[in-house]
C-alpha cells in the first residue's frame, strides 16, 4: 500500500533532524494559525496562489528563494562547524552519512531553490515593466511554471524528515548516485525535485524568451532594450538550450535505477564518464544562467545612481551575446582530470580563458560608467562595488583553475570551492541582493531601511572573505572537499576562521530579515508615491508602485535608449499626467489549474520516490485531467473596464498632488 | 490554396496534404530504423549510420510539416532561432564525441 515507506523511514534517531522537524512544525503551525485567525485563506488563494500576475508571482518566486537561503545557509553553518572542530582524528557532531547528505541539499538548494528563484523572481517581476508590456507571453505558463518549481522545493524539504537525502553532492555523479551504491530514496529525491522544478524551469525559458521576442512596446527594438531585459533574454537562451540536457540525463539516470538499464552503470556497457559529460553539458551553461541577470542589474543600478547613461551599451550587449554563446563551448574545464587528453583539455582550457575576455569588457564598462559619475552610495552600490572587486578576484582563481595543469593539482581541492563561492557569492547573491533593494519598492510601493541594508551588506562582504579565503590557502596545504574530517591539526585554525567568516554571514542574514522587518514597520515614512525612487531611467520607473495588475494604462512609446530618461529631460519634463480618455484593457483570468496539476505533481513525485504505484497513476490521471480542463477552458481571459482603470489612475494621481 | 490556413503573424498552419505526408513519412522513418535493428542481418556501422540518418530526417519532416518551420514566419526569427539551435547543437554533440573519443581512446576503454 505504501510501497518502501514505513514509520521506520522517519529518522527518530537523529536529534539534530527532529529538532529541526519540531521548529519547523511549530513555526509552521504558527503561520498557519495566525493565517487562519486573521482569515486570510481566501486572499491568499484569489490574491497570490492563483495569480497569473507577473509581479506578483516574482515576489512569491523571491519569498520563497529567502526562505530556501536560511535553510541552505542552516546546512552551510554545520558543514563549517563540523570542519572547525573534526580535526586530528576527532569526528566532530555529524557522522559521514548525515555530513554527506548535508553538502549536497547545500549545494541543491543554493543554485536550484535558491539563485534559480531570485534569478527568475526578478526576471518576473521586472521584464515585462521594462518592456512596456502587460504581462508575459503566457500567464498560465509562468504560474504552473512557479508551482513546479515550489513542488520540487517542497520534496527537497520533505527529504529532512520522511527518509533521506542523496549523499552523492549536488550533480550525484554516476556510478554512486547508481541503485548499487546509493539503494536509499536520497537519489530518488534528488531526482524528482529537480526534474519537476527543471521543466518549470524551461518552461520558464521559453516564457521568457517569447514575452522579450513579441511583446516589447512601441518603439522599443532590441537595440534599445534595457541591459537587464538583454540579460535575460540571453538567460532564457541558455535555459531553453541547457535545460532540457539536464532532463534528459536525470530521465537516463531514472531508467536505471527504476528499470534495471545500464546507462551510466559500471558494467553492461554503461559510462559514468557519459554522465559527467552530459551532466556539465548543462551544468556550465547553469552558471551563466545564473551570472548574467546579476550583471544586468548592476548595469541598470550602475547607471541609476551614477546619474549617467551606462557606458558602452552596445559592447555590453555584445559581451552578452559572446558569453552566451561561449558558455557552451567550456564544460570540459569540470573534468579535466577524467582522462581525455592534452589537446582536448588545451582546447577547452583556451575557451575557458576567452570568457574573461567579454566578462572584463563588462567590468570595465561599470568602472567607466562610474568614473566622472556622481555616484551615490545607497545600497544597491555598495553591492556593486563590493562585485566588482570580488568578483574580479574569482574571475583570476577561475582563469588558473582553467589552466589543465594547475588544474590536476586543485581538482576537487578546497580550491574550487573557494573560487565558485567567489563567483556565486560575490557574482549572483550580491547582483540579486542589489537587485532585491533596487526594485523592491517597485514590487511593494516602500523602500528599504538603507541603514540595515548597509549593515546586512558589510556583514556579508566581511564574511565572505574570512569564511573563502582560509579555503584558497588550506587547498595549497592539500585540503579536498567534502572532508567530513581530517588529521591535519594545523589546518584547524583557518577552518576556524572560515567558521567565524560564516558567523558573520549569518548576521549579514540577520540583518536582512531586520531589515525587512524594520521596512515594513516604518513603510509609511518610506512611501515611493511618484513610483520612481531612485531618479531611473528605465520604463518600469514610469509606472506607479506597486503598478497596477494591468501595468501601463496606456502603452509607452520609445524612441531610445533609456527612453524614461530622456522624456525627463525634455524641456518641462516628464509629466505623470492623467489621460483625458481610458480604455478597456485586456488581461488574462486568475486560475487555479497550476496549482492544482503540481499538486498531483507532487503526489506523482512523492509516489515514485516511495514506490507507491497507485499514487503515482493518480497523480499522472490528475495532471493530465487538470491540463485537458486547461485546454478546453475557454474562460481565460476578461476586460479590465475603462472606468476601472481610470479610477486607479485618478487614485494614482491624487497620491502624486498630495505629495507635490 | 484554399485548405492552406496562414495566422496573423504570417506562420503556415499546414494543410490536410501536409499532414498525411508528415505522417507517412515519419511512420516509414521510424520502421526502418526498427528495421535495421530487428532484423539483425546487418554489421553494426550500417545500423549506426541507418539510424542516425533516419532520426536526423525524422527530427526535419517534424519540423517543417507538423511546425510548419520556414524562413518567412515570424520575419525569420524561427528560422534563426532554428540555426542558432543547430550550431549549439553542433557544439555539444560533436564536443561530447570528441571528448568521448579521446577518453576511449587514452583509457584504452573495450
Amino acid at each position: 500500500m505504501f510501497g518502501k515507506l514505513s514509520l521506520d523511514s522517519i529518522p527518530y534517531h537523529e536529534p539534530i533532524i527532529m529538532v529541526t522537524a519540531a521548529a519547523i512544525g511549530i513555526v509552521g503551525a504558527l503561520v498557519f494559525g495566525l493565517i487562519t485567525y486573521y482569515r486570510k485563506w481566501g486572499y491568499l488563494w484569489t490574491e497570490w496562489v492563483t495569480s497569473i500576475d507577473h509581479k506578483k508571482i516574482g515576489v512569491m518566486y523571491f519569498l520563497v528563494a529567502l526562505v530556501m537561503l536560511v535553510r541552505g545557509f542552516a546546512d552551510a553553518i554545520m558543514m563549517r562547524t563540523q570542519q572547525a572542530i573534526a580535526a586530528g582524528g576527532a569526528e566532530g557532531y555529524l557522522p559521514p552519512h548525515h555530513y554527506d547528505q548535508i553538502f549536497t541539499a547545500h549545494g541543491v538548494i543554493m543554485i536550484f531553490f535558491v539563485a534559480m528563484p531570485m534569478v527568475i523572481g526578478l526576471m518576473n517581476l521586472v521584464v515585462p515593466l521594462q518592456i512596456g508590456a502587460r504581462d508575459v507571453a503566457f500567464p498560465f505558463m509562468n504560474n504552473l511554471s512557479f508551482w513546479l518549481f515550489a513542488v520540487g522545493m517542497i520534496l527537497v524539504n520533505m527529504s529532512l524528515v520522511i527518509g533521506e537525502f542523496a549523499k552523492t553532492g549536488w550533480l550525484a555523479y554516476a556510478p554512486l548516485s547508481e541503485l548499487q551504491y546509493s539503494p536509499d530514496v536520497g537519489v530518488d529525491y534528488w531526482i524528482w525535485a529537480l526534474q519537476l522544478s527543471g521543466i518549470g524551469t524551461t518552461l520558464t525559458g521559453i516564457n521568457f524568451f517569447v514575452t522579450i521576442l513579441k511583446m516589447r512596446t512601441k518603439g522599443m527594438t532590441l537595440f534599445r532594450m534595457p541591459i537587464f531585459t538583454w540579460t535575460a533574454l540571453c538567460t532564457n537562451v541558455l535555459i531553453i538550450l541547457s535545460f532540457p540536457i539536464l532532463t534528459a540525463t536525470i530521465a537516463l539516470l531514472t531508467l536505471d535505477r527504476y528499470l534495471g538499464m545500464h546507462f551510466f552503470t559500471n558494467d553492461m556497457g554503461g559510462s559514468q564518464m557519459m554522465y559527467v559529460n552530459l551532466i556539465w553539458a548543462w551544468g556550465h551553461p547553469e552558471v551563466y544562467i545564473l551570472i548574467l541577470p546579476a550583471f544586468g542589474v548592476f548595469s541598470e543600478v550602475i547607471a541609476t545612481f551614477t546619474k549617467k547613461r551606462l557606458f558602452g551599451y552596445k559592447t555590453m550587449v555584445w559581451a552578452t551575446a559572446a558569453i552566451t554563446v561561449l558558455s557552451f563551448i567550456v564544460w570540459l574545464h569540470h573534468f579535466f582530470t577524467m582522462g581525455a587528453g592534452a589537446n582536448v583539455n588545451a582546447f577547452f582550457g583556451i575557451m575557458t580563458m576567452i570568457i574573461a575576455i567579454p566578462t572584463g569588457v563588462k567590468i570595465f564598462n561599470w568602472l567607466f560608467t562610474m568614473y566622472r559619475g556622481r555616484i551615490q552610495f545607497t545600497t544597491p552600490v555598495l553591492w556593486t562595488i563590493g562585485f566588482i572587486i570580488t568578483f574580479t578576484l574569482g574571475g583570476m582563481t577561475g582563469v588558473m583553475l582553467a589552466v589543465p595543469g594547475a588544474n590536476f593539482v586543485l581538482h576537487n581541492s578546497l580550491f574550487v570551492i573557494a573560487h565558485f563561492h567567489n563567483v556565486i557569492i560575490g557574482g549572483v547573491v550580491f547582483g540579486m541582493m542589489a537587485g532585491f533593494t533596487y526594485w523592491f519598492p517597485k514590487a511593494f510601493g516602500f523602500t528599504l531601511s538603507e541603514k540595515w541594508g548597509k549593515r546586512s551588506f558589510w556583514c556579508w562582504l566581511v564574511g565572505f572573505y574570512m569564511a573563502f579565503m582560509p579555503l584558497y590557502a588550506l587547498s595549497f596545504f592539500g585540503a579536498m572537499r567534502r572532508m567530513q574530517s581530517y588529521e591535519q591539526t594545523e589546518w584547524q585554525p583557518l577552518m576556524i576562521v572560515a567558521w567565524v567568516g560564516a558567523v558573520i554571514i549569518a548576521a549579514g542574514i540577520a540583518c536582512m530579515v531586520i531589515q525587512l522587518i524594520v521596512s515594513i514597520r516604518d513603510r509609511e515614512n518610506n512611501r515611493d508615491l511618484t513610483g520612481d525612487p531612485w531618479d531611473g531611467r528605465t520604463l518600469e520607473w514610469s509606472t506607479s508602485s506597486p503598478p497596477p495588475n494591468y501595468n501601463f494604462a496606456y502603452l509607452p512609446k520609445v524612441d531610445s535608449i533609456d527612453s524614461y530618461w530622456e522624456m525627463k529631460q525634455q524641456p518641462g519634463g516628464f509629466k505623470r499626467e492623467l489621460a483625458t480618455k481610458f480604455e478597456d484593457v485586456h488581461m488574462p483570468k486568475n486560475t487555479a489549474e497550476g496549482p492544482i496539476m503540481s499538486l498531483f505533481a507532487l503526489f506523482f513525485g512523492f509516489a515514485l520516490i516511495w514506490h507507491i504505484w497507485w499514487l503515482v497513476g493518480l497523480g499522472a490521471i490528475g495532471m493530465f485531467v487538470t491540463f485537458m480542463f486547461r485546454i478546453f477552458n475557454n474562460d481565460t481571459d476578461y476586460h479590465v473596464s475603462a472606468a476601472e482603470v481610470e479610477k486607479t489612475e485618478r487614485e494614482y494621481h491624487k497620491r502624486l498632488e498630495m505629495q507635490a | 490554396m484554399s485548405d492552406i490556413h496562414t495566422s496573423h503573424d504570417g506562420a503556415s498552419h499546414g494543410s490536410y496534404k501536409s499532414y498525411t505526408i508528415g505522417l507517412v513519412l515519419s511512420i516509414v522513418l521510424t520502421l526502418i530504423s526498427f528495421g535495421v535493428v530487428m532484423t539483425g542481418s546487418f554489421s553494426i556501422p550500417v545500423m549506426m549510420v541507418t539510424v542516425v540518418v533516419t532520426a536526423v530526417i525524422q527530427v526535419l519532416v517534424q519540423l517543417v510539416l507538423f511546425m510548419h518551420l520556414n524562413t518567412k514566419s515570424e520575419g525569420g526569427w524561427n528560422v534563426i532561432s532554428f540555426v542558432f539551435t543547430i550550431g549549439i547543437l553542433v557544439l555539444i554533440i560533436g564536443g561530447s564525441l570528441w571528448i568521448m573519443h579521446n577518453i576511449h581512446v587514452n583509457m584504452m576503454l573495450g
